[in-house]
């Protein structure tokens, strides 16, 4: 699949107009600005966390968001969360929710948090470390 | 494609790069590039992506970068941040506190947008995508509900509609005239002729205003498709975009964007398949303050020279090539699609009585946070200087603001609480303008504030009428002896009855403003005048010619060396003991300073 050539044909209706909308919005989705119902993904990046495969946790997680089309959930890489003998970690920040840090999230544990909790808000109770902790 | 993690790589992160004329001229082409070779080295580049986007406003605190979806806000970037940010940041999620904003009065650092007093009271309509989106790709600009306003005009509604719309939304133009918008397109329509025009007016041309260029590079295709509109409104079906030629961003910023709504269909023939056909060409001009006068623009872009001519006939019956023309100033062309979308209640719901909506202004001066801001109609401008510039530089004493350009005049304490509207300004004299805003401390000399601005106009002046070319030059020359020290009072008399000749005697809106800048000042700081002519002092000390020699008490020795130089002999003091010189004597010619083994005179 060549996605490079995009088809620059004339936008003759505002159905046209928004299909071309829909597909350009993916480019920008990154850019909402912390205000209003997001759904936040932090993912611990320090040494211990890139060391114990962070980085294809973060990727999985944007991958299956991509996957299954979500607007409000962004992920943010962040440094140590303190959990370093269950790395790597999640935490799900929910608006008006206490925050959920999973531990030990490789690949698949990283997509069923997507389908889980963020899509059927169903929490994964063997990979929770912590749900009462309050966020600062 | 697989990527290294054995999936799709998917772009999770975007370092926004302001590529606004401010921040490029700190280095911010260059930290794009060395941004993107960082990113490569560490292998992030696939998933990491470098964007350069347009204007924040923040330009005092210029190279801006600004990481999302984190959020964070990074200022005075420099070359050798890149690493850091990279490696730190990107790499193991910690934010680089060393670089991030720090408020002025609480000595605290800022890591969102959303959290800066800066951005907090503000509106951002006009400028709802500089720094949000690329402006050299349309598809961003359409990710943000761009061209859908075009589409539901040329669509859905009648000219009628859309020049209703404006009319009960009440937006006003923007350049400083504060005309109905709505009702100027209304009288374009209503022009007998087959052939019409809209004009985009972007010769920004006062001292220290940029909001239309910084729009027109942060966002260009906002203007162009509110120019469409325009022309559907109005009934033309060619646009002119009026750009002075120093302004050479902007100009290739609008070039990608126009070649590139050509591209889509939304310029050209048959636009939206409505039938509708526009397009839109640009033409530079020389830079002539005078050409933002309409009827001086109009001349300019007929290839003729840019002079004005008496009004009526207004552009909208006889204006380009003596056919029915729309003159429209680019930041109240940013307006008219988020009115279109969003309806004139929400719109009207916005501002004063009198003014709807937002305004764009330009902090300058002596106020921290130098920059761009938007505001809503009826913000005072305490909120303005205090809450979003972040107060005065240095803790200095607030003196006067300057609106309104060479048009305008200055407001004093005393008024920094009126709620800023069209009516409110003109009312204490002065005027909304384009909206430059140079905030004065008590160093500012008001004689030598209103002098700068008469060279200004002196200078800008077309020469076509002679109240404007003859008085204002002749004002000028009055100020500059005043502030020379050999002025007189029957000068300032001169000054206030040329002032009040010119003013009503002038062809244009630049003679018969240009004055305002001297009447303002003799209103609220006469003593400041009295003082030059009269004692030949200067309070603020900014008048050079006025200046005095002193002594420095910790340095003098008395040994009278100095005293036995002066011509005028204004220096007096015992053998072994402090010297002192007497300021009203002193003709600053610089004797004693030579004089002296000590460095104890002081030289102005």
């Amino acid at each position: 699949m060549n996605t490079e050539v995009v088809n620059k044909m004339s936008v003759k209706s505002l159905e046209e107009l928004r299909k071309l909308r829909e597909e350009s919005k993916k480019k920008v989705s990154l850019r909402k600005d912390g205000e209003g119902d997001f759904i936040e993904l932090m993912v611990g990046m320090a040494t211990c966390g890139i060391a114990a495969g962070a980085r294809t946790t973060l990727n999985a997680l944007l991958d299956e968001i991509e996957n299954k089309n979500l607007e409000n959930v962004k992920v943010v890489q962040v440094g140590c969360l303190g959990y370093c003998h269950s790395e790597p970690i999640v935490q799900v920040n929910e608006p008006g929710k206490e925050p959920i840090i999973y531990g030990n999230v490789d690949d698949k544990r990283a997509r069923e948090i997507i389908n889980k909790h963020i899509i059927n808000h169903e929490l994964i109770d063997d990979a929770i470390i912590i749900e009462t902790y309050k966020k600062p | 494609m697989k990527g290294k993690g054995g999936f799709m790589n998917t772009v999770r992160s975007h370092i926004m790069v302001c590529g606004g004329t401010g921040c490029v001229s700190s280095g911010s082409d260059k930290l794009i590039d060395l941004f993107k070779e960082k990113l490569s080295s560490v292998e992030y580049d696939s998933e990491v992506k470098v964007i350069k986007t347009g204007c924040f406003g923040f330009c005092g605190q210029g190279p801006i970068v600004k990481i999302h979806p984190d959020n964070v806000f990074y200022v005075q970037v420099t070359f050798d941040d890149v690493d850091e940010i990279v490696e730190e940041h990107i790499v193991k999620g910690r934010v680089v506190k060393r670089l991030l904003y720090e408020e002025p009065f609480y000595k605290r650092k800022v890591q969102s947008t959303s959290k800066m007093d800066f951005y907090k009271k503000q509106y951002r309509v006009a400028l709802r995508n500089c720094g949000l989106i690329n402006p050299e790709e349309i598809e961003e600009y359409i990710a943000f509900d761009g061209y859908e306003a075009l589409g539901k005009v040329l669509l859905e509604m009648s000219p009628e509609d859309v020049t209703g719309l404006l009319k009960d939304a009440g937006l006003r133009g923007r350049g400083g005239g504060g005309f109905p918008t709505g009702l100027k397109w209304e009288f374009t329509a209503k022009s007998p002729g087959d052939e019409k025009y809209i004009i985009c007016n972007a010769d920004e041309g006062d001292p220290g205003a940029f909001m239309d260029r910084s729009i027109l590079e942060g966002d260009p295709h906002s203007v162009l498709e509110a120019m469409i509109i325009g022309g559907y409104a109005t009934g033309a079906n060619n646009g002119i975009i009026y750009i002075r030629a120093e302004y050479p961003l902007a100009i290739k910023r609008l070039n990608i964007a126009i070649d590139q709504a050509r591209e889509l269909g939304f310029l050209g023939k048959d636009i939206f398949g409505s039938g509708f056909d526009f397009d839109i060409r640009v033409k530079l001009g020389a830079g002539a303050f005078v050409c933002g006068e309409e009827t001086a623009l109009i001349h300019s872009v007929e290839g003729k020279r840019g002079e004005p001519t008496k009004k009526p006939p207004f552009p909208s019956e006889s204006g380009y090539l003596n056919k029915p023309t729309t003159v429209n100033n680019v930041e109240t062309f940013a307006n008219v699609c988020p009115i279109i979308l969003k309806g004139a209640d929400w719109y009207s719901s916005i501002g004063t009585e009198t003014s709807k909506g937002t305004k764009v202004f330009a902090l300058a001066g002596s106020v921290n946070n130098v920059g761009l801001v938007e505001v809503p109609m009826g913000t005072t401008l305490r909120e303005i200087i205090y809450d979003i510039g972040g107060g005065i530089v240095d803790g200095k004493k607030f003196k006067a603001v300057q609106t309104g350009g060479p048009s305008g005049g200055v407001i004093t304490t005393d008024d920094l609480d009126t709620p800023i509207d069209y009516e409110s300004l003109k009312n204490i004299g002065s005027m909304m303008g384009s909206g430059g805003m140079i905030i004065m401390d008590e160093t500012s000399c008001m004689v030598n504030i209103a002098k700068f601005y008469l060279e200004f106009s002196q200078d800008e002046s077309c020469g076509k009428c002679t109240p404007c070319r003859i008085g204002v030059k002749r004002m000028y020359e009055i100020l500059e002896r005043i502030t020379e020290g050999e002025g007189t009072l029957e000068d300032l008399e001169k000054l206030e009855l040329l002032a009040n000749m010119i003013k009503s005697s002038s062809l244009c809106g630049l003679g018969q403003t240009a004055p305002n800048p001297v009447l303002s000042t003799m209103n609220y700081f006469y003593d400041e005048y009295r003082e030059h002519v009269e004692k030949g002092y200067c309070r603020a000390g900014e008048c050079k010619a006025l200046m005095k020699y002193s002594i420095d008490a910790e340095k003098c020795i008395g040994c009278t060396a100095c005293a036995r130089v002066c011509p005028v002999n204004c220096i007096t003091g015992k053998a072994k003991e402090v010297h002192v010189i007497d300021q009203s004597e002193c003709i600053a010619c610089g004797a004693c300073f030579d004089a002296c083994k000590f460095d104890a005179v002081i030289k102005p």
